[in-house]
C-alpha cells in the first residue's frame, strides 16, 4: 500500500488483501496457493487482484483438495518458497488436518532445525454469516494444542493488514485465523504507526471492575458490551489476545491482578478448549488476586446449529453482561 | 471358531474374488500406457477372465508379462528390450551388486541388532536391494528423493551414513542427515504424506525454472508402497502433479504387502495403471531386476527433468522379510510364496551374472563380503556408543524463531532433574 498521506480507513478484507500485496512485493519467494483465490480472488475475495498483478506463478489457483494445498505447501517451504495457503471455509481444513500437525507442525523438530516450515494457513473462522453447515467453524483450539505450529487470530482491519505480514515475515508455520464476519467493518490504517509483534495480546479498553479477554469474531462483540457496561457504570477491562499458540498471557495476569475478575469469551464449544486453558493459568498465576471463579462464554458444547439458530449459539452481549453481573455477584 | 488357514481372498478356487486379478492373460498394450488411449472396458476387458493360479502375488507381480521391463532375469541372464536396452560395464555391474550387498547386509545386522535390543524397531528392505539400488543409481545429484521409512538402500545411495538411518530406530532422533546436501529428504513416516512435499518440492523446481535439460535440469523422486497407493494423499500428490506439470517421478515399491495386507487390498488394476487415469504415463518394471530398475528410472528422470514429467514406475518385488521387526508374517502368508520369491532374488541374480558372463572374479566376490563385514562390525560399535540425547532435547527446535515459554519449560524442568542428581550426590 502505498500512502503516507496520513490514516486511510480500510475493511478487514482489504486490510488483508493490502497485507498480502506488501509481502508479496516484499519477497519474491512469497506465494499464495488455495481454491478460487486467482480469477475469483477468493470467495471472499481477500486475494483480489492479486494473480492479475503477480501473476500465475505466484498466485495459484490449486486443484480442490486441501490436504494437497498443504502438502504441497510443505515441499514448496523444503524449496525455499514462503507459501500462503487460503483454506476456504473453516470447515473444511479438516482434510488438511494431518498434513498440518504430523508434517507442517513437525519438520523443524524432526530435522532438529536443518528445515524451516514457513507457511500461512489462512482460515476464515467463526459463524454469523447465516451459513450452511460446515461454514461457521472455530477450530482454533485443535491447532493451539498442537507443538510446532502457531496460532494467531486478528480483529480487526488495522490488525489484519500488519499481522498477515508478520505471520508471512515468521519462519515457523502460522494458522492465521480470521473472522469472517468482520470482514467488512472499518477501521483506520495508520501506516506511519509501528505494529505490536505478531505474538503479542493487546490490551483494546481500559476499566477496573473486571477482565474480558477475547479474540477474533468476539473482540467487537466484548467491546459493545463494554461501552453497554459503562452505562451502569462498570468499566470493562478488554484484552484482544491476538495470539493464541504461544499465549501472551502477561497482560491478562496483569489485568486481572488490578480487576480480580476475568471472564474469558470464545464462539468455540467451551469444554477442553483454548479458553479452558486460559482460565487455568489465570487460575494459578492469579490465585490470590482472584475475586471470583473465572468465567467462560463460549459457543455450547454442540455440533455448530442450522443459521437460524445461531443467534442464540453465539454469545452475544447479553451473554457477556451476564457472565460479568455474576463474577460481581461473588 | 475354526482355524483360519490362510489368509482371505487368495488362491481359494471357490471364494469371490476381493479384486481382480492383477496380471491377466491378454494384456496387450504397449510399456508406456498411452496418455490418449481407448477407453476401457470392464475390468474383465482390461485384465482376462479370473484365474486363480493368477492371484497368488508370486506369480502375478513378475509375470513374464510383456508389460514389464526385464533386463536380467531371475536366472542371471541378459535380456534385451526394445525400449530400455542398457550398455553397462562389468564394472557398473560390479557396482550395482557391492551395493546390494552391502546394504543386505546393513539391514540384516540391523535386524539382529534389534533382536538385542540395541536397536528399537527396524523396518527391513530384505528382498527390495535392486528396487533401491536402481532407482538410487539413477539420481543425479542436482535431484531429490522423498523416502517413506524403508529407502535405506537409496539412503546408501545418496551417501547418507548408515548410522543416522540407525539413530532413527534406536530412538537416538528423528533424521540426523542434512536433506538439502543429501538430496534426500527425512522418513516419512505417516504413510503417503511425502508424495505431497515431494509434488510440491518438484513444483518450485519448475517455477525455479530448474527444467528443460535432461542432464542438467533437476527431477524429485518420491519412494512409496503398494499400501500407500490407497491413501488420499498420494491421489492428490497425482492430481497435482499432472496439472502443474511437476518433475516428478513416483516411484512405488509394490512389495506386496502392506503389513498384512494383499495387494488384492487396494487395488483391482496393476498399480502401474493408475497413472493413465491421471494423464501421465506409469511403467512397470522388475523391481528385483537393478539393471531394468536403473534403467527405467533413468529414463524417467531425464523425463521429468526435461520437463515431461509426472511419471509413475511400478517396481513388482518382494518384502522377503516382515513389515518391521514387530510383526510376524507367518500370521498371514504362506511359507511357500517367500520360498517361490527367493527364485528371484534380487542379489542372487546379479551375482550368477557376473559369474556365468565371467565379468567377475572370486577375489572380488570375496572383496564385497570383507566390506560387508567390515561395515556391519562399523555398525554395531557405533550403535552401542550411539550418544543419548539429554532431556533438554525434547525442549530443542521446536521453532525456528525464539520461544520464550518453550525456554521457560527446559529450565523448569532440567532444574528439577538436577535436583534429583543432587540428591543421589548426598
Amino acid at each position: 500500500m502505498s500512502g503516507t498521506g496520513g490514516p486511510q480507513t480500510i475493511t478487514l478484507a482489504k486490510g488483508l488483501n493490502q497485507g498480502l500485496r506488501a509481502a508479496m512485493e516484499a519477497n519474491p519467494r512469497v506465494i499464495v496457493m488455495g481454491e478460487d483465490i486467482g480469477k475469483l480472488g477468493g470467495v471472499f475475495r481477500i486475494t483480489d487482484g492479486l494473480q492479475k498483478d503477480f501473476g500465475e506463478q505466484r498466485v495459484l489457483d490449486t486443484p480442490l483438495g486441501e490436504s494437497g494445498i498443504i502438502g504441497t505447501a510443505v515441499g514448496l517451504a523444503l524449496r525455499g518458497y514462503r507459501p500462503v495457503c487460503e483454506i476456504q471455509f473453516d470447515g473444511f481444513i479438516y482434510p488438511a488436518f494431518d498434513q498440518i500437525v504430523t508434517q507442517l507442525a513437525r519438520f523443524h523438530y524432526r530435522s532438529q532445525g536443518k528445515l524451516r516450515m514457513p507457511v500461512v494457513v489462512r482460515v476464515p473462522h467463526g459463524g454469523g454469516i447465516g451459513a450452511v453447515e460446515h461454514h461457521s467453524e472455530s477450530p482454533e483450539s485443535y491447532f493451539a494444542h498442537t507443538p510446532g505450529i502457531k496460532v494467531v487470530a486478528c480483529a480487526n482491519a488495522v490488525d489484519a493488514y500488519w499481522m498477515i505480514q508478520q505471520a508471512i515475515a515468521c519462519d515457523d508455520p502460522v494458522i492465521f485465523f480470521e473472522p469472517k464476519r468482520r470482514y467488512w467493518e472499518k477501521a483506520a490504517l495508520d501506516l506511519t504507526s509501528a505494529p505490536p509483534p505478531l505474538f503479542s495480546s493487546q490490551l483494546v479498553r481500559s476499566g477496573t471492575t473486571a477482565t474480558v479477554v477475547a479474540y477474533g469474531p468476539m473482540v467487537r462483540t466484548v467491546l459493545d458490551a463494554a461501552t453497554i457496561a459503562e452505562q451502569d457504570g462498570q468499566q470493562l477491562e478488554v484484552i484482544d489476545l491476538r495470539t493464541l499458540s504461544p499465549l501472551d498471557l502477561a497482560p491478562v495476569f496483569d489485568s486481572v491482578r488490578r480487576t480480580g475478575r476475568l471472564i474469558c469469551v470464545s464462539e468455540a464449544p467451551g469444554e477442553a478448549s483454548l479458553i479452558g486453558e486460559l482460565a487455568a493459568r489465570v487460575s494459578q498465576e492469579c490465585f490470590y488476586s482472584l475475586e471470583a471463579p473465572v468465567l467462560r462464554v463460549t459457543g455450547f458444547d454442540t455440533p455448530y446449529p442450522p443459521a437460524k439458530c445461531e443467534e442464540d449459539y453465539l454469545p452475544d452481549v447479553d451473554r457477556i453482561l451476564d457472565a460479568v453481573d455474576r463474577a460481581l455477584g461473588y | 471358531m475354526p482355524p483360519r488357514k490362510r489368509a482371505p481372498s487368495r488362491s481359494s478356487p471357490g471364494a469371490k474374488p476381493v479384486g481382480s486379478p492383477i496380471v491377466g492373460q491378454p494384456t496387450v498394450g504397449p510399456i508406456v500406457e498411452p496418455l490418449a488411449g481407448p477407453i476401457v472396458g470392464t475390468a474383465m476387458e482390461v485384465d482376462g477372465p479370473h484365474n486363480p493360479q493368477q492371484v497368488i502375488a508370486g506369480l502375478r507381480a513378475t509375470s513374464e508379462g510383456e508389460d514389464l521391463v526385464q533386463l536380467l532375469t531371475p536366472e542371471g541372464q541378459r535380456v534385451s528390450h526394445p525400449r530400455f536396452d542398457l550398455e553397462i560395464s562389468a564394472a557398473d555391474i560390479q557396482a550395482f551388486y557391492r551395493d546390494m550387498v552391502l546394504v543386505r547386509r546393513l539391514d540384516r545386522e540391523a535386524n539382529v541388532l534389534q533382536r538385542q535390543g540395541q536397536l528399537g524397531l527396524w523396518a527391513p528392505l530384505l528382498g527390495q536391494e535392486a528396487a533401491q539400488i536402481g532407482a538410487g543409481r539413477a539420481m543425479a545429484p542436482q535431484d531429490m528423493a522423498f523416502p517413506s521409512y524403508r529407502e535405506h538402500g537409496v539412503a546408501w545411495c545418496r551417501g547418507v551414513n548408515p548410522t543416522e538411518l540407525f539413530g532413527i530406530f534406536r530412538g537416538i532422533d528423528q533424521g540426523s542427515w542434512d536433506p538439502h546436501s543429501t538430496g534426500f529428504q527425512l522418513y516419512a513416516v505417516v504413510v503417503g504424506t511425502q508424495c505431497l512435499h515431494a509434488t510440491g518440492y518438484a513444483m518450485g523446481q519448475r517455477l525455479d525454472g530448474k527444467i528443460g535439460n535432461a542432464e542438467t535440469g533437476e527431477a524429485t523422486i518420491c519412494f512409496f508402497g503398494d499400501g500407500a497407493t490407497s491413501q488420499g494423499d498420494v491421489h492428490e500428490a497425482f492430481v497435482w502433479a499432472a496439472v502443474y506439470d511437476a518433475p516428478v517421478v513416483f516411484f512405488c515399491q509394490n512389495n506386496q504387502w502392506a503389513i498384512s495386507a494383499s495387494l488384492d487390498h487396494q487395488t483391482r488394476v496393476p498399480l502401474y495403471r493408475r497413472a493413465r487415469g491421471y494423464g501421465f504415463p506409469g511403467i512397470r518394471v522388475d523391481g528385483n531386476d537393478v539393471l531394468a530398475v536403473f534403467a527405467v528410472t533413468q529414463w524417467a528422470l531425464r523425463e521429468c527433468r526435461t520437463g515431461n514429467g509426472p511419471v509413475l514406475i511400478e517396481a513388482c518385488t518382494y518384502r522377503m522379510d516382515a513389515h518391521t521387526t514387530s510383526d510376524d508374517p507367518t500370521r498371514y502368508r504362506l511359507a511357500d510364496e517367500l520360498e517361490e520369491w527367493k527364485l528371484k532374488d534380487p542379489v542372487e541374480r546379479v551375482r550368477v551374472h557376473l559369474v556365468r558372463e565371467g565379468l567377475a572374479q572370486p577375489e572380488f566376490f570375496a572383496g564385497v563380503a570383507n566390506e560387508a563385514d567390515e561395515l556391519a562390525r562399523r555398525l554395531r560399535d557405533y550403535c552401542m556408543s550411539m550418544p543419548v540425547p539429554g532431556p533438554e532435547r525434547i525442549f530443542s527446535n521446536i521453532y525456528a524463531e525464539a520461544s520464550p515459554s518453550i525456554d521457560a519449560a527446559r529450565a523448569d524442568y532440567l532444574a528439577y532433574h538436577a535436583s534429583f542428581v543432587e540428591d543421589e550426590r548426598r
